[in-house]
């Protein structure tokens, strides 16, 4: 069994991997609600129940072959701290971190796969992939949910499908959504037209960790809204149709942004630059923002694109919980803020100075390094 | 303020209630409360206690309800949080759900995944459906020895299918 400290040290999969338009989807993820058919679902049953349904399903759930060597901890033996970072991972939900006895996270050794058992539903299952990688994350997840289900027949009907604690999740019980990151659209003034046309065709737009929450950083969670009706297949082909349209829109605006406003793009990813290196105080959300435009900068050609894969891990490495962690104490919000700036300073010590000639010569004069947009 | 009930002890639950333009005010202590069976408000018809006073009679204050046998989900509280209590809430107050899961998913009917034990379960269910209904003919024409043999594979087939369902 794999250790919290061990999970904690080791990169996640979907990080190390560079999966297809990495530069602008960040993730894909893919969620499956399934329940057992007779106990009552987790949030009406009694403790007593919830533990009794957890200690049958953990050892099946941790005997399945991708979960070989797996992290595995009921919620009650993990402290507030360690929670949230399991949420910051994206591993566990925010709504699993506020629950303790009687449920518990099963996460195998890559953090591709995640399973919480008593969330909402007996059990909320979840793939993770680099990119945009939806139909090989949800065929992954696929595999495991029938490996499962052999040993587990789930509660199912024909008519409502995979039945669910709230209905919105009837059907497929499937979840898929994918993380964009979308900074053009946002300094065009362009992404709130694009949220209201997703809407429209029952796709959910959301912030970085989902239901209520800000959009920082310019991250965007795309996902389908409907559960029943539609097959799995024809869910996953509408979503990526319309992420593909988005990504052809951020490579748009990059490019008319590169055009008409150079030097505010050199401006923003400069400022970011100078903060992120040199500021002793910094706010999560002004850490985000920056971090956005570092990416950007990577994306445009300003900075080394190797680097895009230690901006992602700093997203991770500056929230609150994964700072508290990395300083074996708990901190208030100044000293985290300091601490931030910190990590960032040494984190980025080696970050070359942009070079902004790839922003200013997007039209590409001989000898300009290539703009890859 | 005394209990309107039993004018003795301190009233502590206020109850309020315009009908017809008419307001009527009602206080209660804890026991009368409780009594009455005013403990859930949203559950409770005020009108309807203020006309069981003086007549001893008419306090049932409870209608009977749509309540899922194996769990205890009350329509009630389904429609307050809006989750169901166990799978088989879904064949108690499914029925009526038809516009909220048209307004949530546009369509109703589910044409996904279909589990491998899918088949096979419907195939056990509809034969315990069918021995049931001969157990029944069986009883009725005292065919007494047919009728416990079936009752064997019933059993036999009721708790293959149980064990199934509950891990």
């Amino acid at each position: 069994m794999m250790k919290f400290t061990t999970l904690l040290r080791r990169r996640p999969e979907w990080m190390e991997h560079d999966g297809p338009c990495r530069d602008i989807v960040l993730t894909s993820r893919i969620r499956l609600a399934r329940n057992l058919d007779g106990p009552p679902f987790p949030g009406w049953a009694k403790k007593e129940n919830r533990v009794e349904i957890m200690e049958q399903l953990r050892p099946r759930v941790e005997s399945l072959s991708v979960m070989k060597d797996c992290f595995s901890e009921d919620l009650a033996n993990l402290d507030a701290i360690k929670k949230q970072v399991l949420v910051e991972k994206h591993l566990i939900s925010r709504e699993q971190a506020a629950k303790s006895g009687g449920c518990a996270a099963v996460i195998n050794r890559d953090q591709s796969y995640s399973i919480m058992i008593n969330e909402e539903d007996h059990l909320r299952m979840q793939s993770i992939r680099s990119g945009l990688d939806l139909t090989a994350a949800h065929a992954g997840l696929d595999r495991l949910d029938t490996e499962l289900e052999d040993q587990v027949p789930f509660a199912w009907d024909r008519r409502f499908g995979y039945l669910t604690a709230c209905p919105t999740n009837l059907g497929t019980g499937m979840r898929a959504s994918a993380m964009l990151h979308l900074p053009a659209l946002v300094l065009c003034d362009q992404v709130t037209s694009i949220i209201n046309a997703a809407n429209k065709i029952g796709l959910a737009v959301r912030g970085l960790y989902g239901e209520g929450t800000e959009a920082l950083s310019n991250l965007f969670q795309v996902s389908n809204q409907r559960t029943l009706g539609d097959s799995e297949a024809e869910i996953l082909a509408r979503l990526e149709k319309v992420i593909r349209q988005i990504i052809t829109h951020e490579r748009n605006a990059r490019r008319k942004l590169l055009e008409d406003n150079p030097q505010k793009v050199c401006d923003n990813i400069g400022r970011a630059y100078a903060a992120l290196r040199f500021a002793h105080i910094m706010e999560s959300k002004e850490a985000l923002t920056h971090l956005s435009m570092l990416r950007l900068g990577t994306d445009v050609g300003v900075f080394p694109a190797a680097e895009t894969k230690l901006i992602d891990t700093l997203l991770l490495e500056i929230q609150p919980a994964h700072l508290q962690i990395a300083s074996q104490r708990k901190l208030t919000a100044e000293e985290r803020d300091i601490l931030r700036a910190e990590t960032l300073r040494r984190r980025l010590t080696h970050l070359p100075e942009p070079d902004m000639r790839a922003c200013q010569e997007s039209d590409g004069p001989a000898g300009g390094p290539d703009v890859v947009i | 303020m005394k209990c309107d009930v039993c004018d003795e002890n301190t009233a502590t639950v206020f109850l309020t209630q315009i009908v017809k333009g008419d307001m009527q005010k009602i206080n209660l202590c804890e026991h009368c409360a409780k009594e009455k069976g005013v403990t859930d408000p949203t559950g409770f018809a005020l009108a309807d206690m203020l006309l069981g006073f003086g007549h001893g009679e008419r306090v049932e204050t409870h209608p009977q309800e749509k309540t899922c046998r194996a769990c205890g989900m009350t329509q009630t509280t389904f429609r307050k949080t809006g989750r169901l209590g166990c799978a088989r809430c879904y064949s108690v107050f499914g029925e009526g759900m038809d516009g909220l899961l048209k307004a949530m998913h546009t369509k109703v009917c589910h044409t996904g995944k279909v589990p491998a034990h899918a088949g096979q379960l419907k195939a056990e269910e509809d034969l315990l459906a069918r021995l049931r209904s001969e157990l029944d003919a069986a009883v009725g024409e005292e065919h007494f020895e047919e009728a416990a043999r079936l009752k064997i594979e019933i059993n036999s087939l009721e708790k293959k299918l149980r064990s199934r369902v509950s891990v």
